[in-house]
């Protein structure tokens, strides 16, 4: 109970730090904004020369672009998410401070990605995904079981979002400069998670394969809930499948780093 | 029981660091950043915990808060193994890194505190109560409501400590606590935390580069380098184990030729009438005077006693010298 309210504490406290920033918060919608508008006359011009291009009808692959914006800056898909403060911190051994604390860094830094990523849905998402169904023909469901369905699995595209960006964090501590790192992370899941096409418009072994990555639980499977292409519990399943995975995966890697790499600065 | 609250038994711990020595080409080598130092702190001592830039110091604070695991040697905190139960530990050490924030940089300091309630799980009364001292205390009180980026050094430094000791830790580690700050800052802090030894009986190790955070607070003092314990002992003990020298400076009616002193005091320095003489520090300096006043025109003199950092400089290098 005490850890749940002291995570809960840390959850709130990221989402009011990024809260603090206004200005930011409205360029960000701007930006959301204009980068739907180019995705979304690419698809237009696309869909109408190849209807039902991977399932989808026009109206489908409008509201898809849509739900892309709301949810590039809350999954952190083009970066920006926790992990660039916590590879700064490893990189100038600010991380002593959080490793000496009597908390687990795992959660910590989860709690305030995921209180961020709220911030960012609410902040950046709703504005540039309302602007987008209201001024193009868009297929939004009416019904709110699908809503609470599509909320559910952006929560779990949430959690496999920061397990992917926590090992690319922790890279930091054999490599301290992790620019590479990341902007291969950002390379990948751009394309990955189905942020510049929907993944089920890729045909053979390729689609396949990016429908099996990881990546794939954070757009793809949340909009395809929303569009009714997917059925929510073989959704969540593969959703939650991948962030056991991913976090698992992380806290053996954090174990290896806490126990064996230095900690930096005097 | 609680003679020895903290208890370091030859630890070392040893970094291996690879060098570039050609292309893909590396070689291993190690460094021993602590060398098998021992040192036990009794329950409420302040201590100071000094050398130079790389000597240690951080590495062994580091190995108290259980952030590092010693490579050798018996390390005990509160009988507890840091490494071992960093978390349990936690509870009962407070931290302040003087160069780096435990604050929540973007939010009011009021923040970090409550999320220090919960992380520490403080009782809600002990909480409300400590938070009151300490704010009172440090000056807190006008600050709670500013986001921590916009304090200044010495308000965020009190911020810092007041955070660290929200949760009644039994020791406190400060790893350079009045680094970059002024006068009034440096006062303030030191004041506050010879409250906190004496009132509380925290016991206190404090590392510093400022030898009058020592001279101010700590009885006794130890002094690291290369990993090894130089000195370990009373603060006016540093002096004789550096074979420190006080200066007399005298000023005569008009120039004359370098005084002829009784060895081994000397003349070190003549600048027109004054004239400067070293001579060990713990001699008296009454027979000197008395003998340079009865043969020479004396005007006026002053002694002026050695400074903490000359005679640790000086220690560091004849260690050196020998080793």
């Amino acid at each position: 109970m005490d850890t749940a309210r002291l995570y809960a504490a840390v959850a709130a406290g990221g989402f009011r730090r990024y809260a603090t920033y206004r200005v930011a918060t409205a360029a960000g919608v701007f930006t959301n904004t204009v980068f739907g508008l180019i995705l979304v006359y690419t698809y237009l011009a696309l869909w109408e020369e190849r209807p039902h291009l991977g399932g989808y009808d026009q109206a489908q692959a409008v509201t898809y672009v849509w739900v892309g914006q709301a949810l590039l800056s809350t999954l952190a898909i083009g970066g920006g998410g926790v992990e660039d403060e916590l590879m700064e911190r490893i990189r100038t051994g600010d991380i002593a401070i959080d490793l000496y604390r009597p908390a687990d860094l795992q959660l910590w830094w989860l709690a305030a990605d995921l209180g961020r990523a709220v911030f960012q849905l609410l902040g950046r998402g709703v504005v540039p995904f309302a602007f987008g169904v209201l001024v193009f023909p868009a297929a939004v469901p009416s019904d709110v079981g699908t809503w609470c369905a599509f909320l559910f699995a952006v929560v779990l595209a949430m959690v496999v979002g920061y397990g992917i960006r926590f090992l690319v964090a922790l890279s930091a501590f054999w490599l301290l400069d992790g620019t590479g790192v990341v902007q291969m992370a950002w390379l990948v899941g751009f394309f990955c998670s189905g942020m510049i096409f929907p993944l089920n418009v890729f045909p053979g072994a390729l689609g396949e394969v990016v429908r099996a990555l990881p990546w794939s639980s954070l757009l793809q499977a949340p909009a395809d809930v929303l569009l009714g292409e997917a059925d929510p519990w073989r959704t969540y399943v593969f959703q939650a499948g991948w962030a056991v995975v991913l976090l698992v995966l992380g806290r053996l890697v954090q174990a290896m780093a806490t126990r064996r790499v230095v900690v930096q600065g005097g | 029981m609680d003679t020895a609250f903290i208890e370091l038994d030859r630890v070392e711990k040893v970094f291996d660091v690879r060098k570039k020595t050609g292309f893909l080409k590396r070689e291993r080598r190690q460094v021993r950043a602590v060398d098998s130092i021992s040192f036990t702190v009794p329950r409420g001592e302040m201590v100071g915990y000094i050398g130079p830039n790389g000597a240690g110091k951080s590495t062994t604070i580091k190995m108290l808060t259980g952030i590092l695991t010693p490579s050798g040697g018996r390390l005990r905190v509160a009988g507890i193994d840091p490494s071992r139960e960093r978390s349990r530990l936690a509870h009962r050490i407070g931290v302040v890194f003087g160069q780096r924030t435990t604050l929540w940089w973007d939010l009011p300091l009021i923040d970090s505190y409550r999320l220090m309630h919960r992380m520490y799980r403080i009782p809600d009364g002990r909480y409300r109560e400590n938070l009151d001292r300490l704010v009172e205390l440090l000056e807190l009180g006008e600050l709670l409501d500013v986001p921590v980026r916009q304090l200044s050094l010495g308000q965020r430094m009190r911020g810092d400590i007041a955070a660290a000791l929200l949760h009644d830790p039994e020791v406190l580690y400060l790893d350079e606590p009045t680094i970059g700050l002024d006068v009034v800052s440096k006062a303030k802090v030191r004041e506050f935390l010879r409250e906190l030894n004496t009132e509380n009986g925290t016991t206190v190790l404090l590392t510093t580069h400022d030898l009058q955070d020592i001279e101010q607070l700590c009885s006794r003092v130890m002094v690291i380098d290369h990993g090894r314990m130089m000195y370990d002992g009373p603060l006016a003990g540093l002096h004789e184990a550096g074979e420190s020298e006080r200066v007399l400076v005298v000023d005569l009616e008009r120039e004359l030729p370098p005084i002829e002193a009784p060895p081994p005091a000397r003349v070190v320095k003549v600048e027109g009438p004054r004239q400067w003489l070293a001579f060990p520090a713990s001699a008296s300096a009454a027979p000197l005077v008395a003998r340079i006043a009865a043969e020479y025109p004396l005007v006026d003199l002053s002694v002026r006693e050695p400074d903490i950092e000359a005679v640790i400089a000086k220690m560091y290098v004849e260690r050196a010298a020998t080793a």
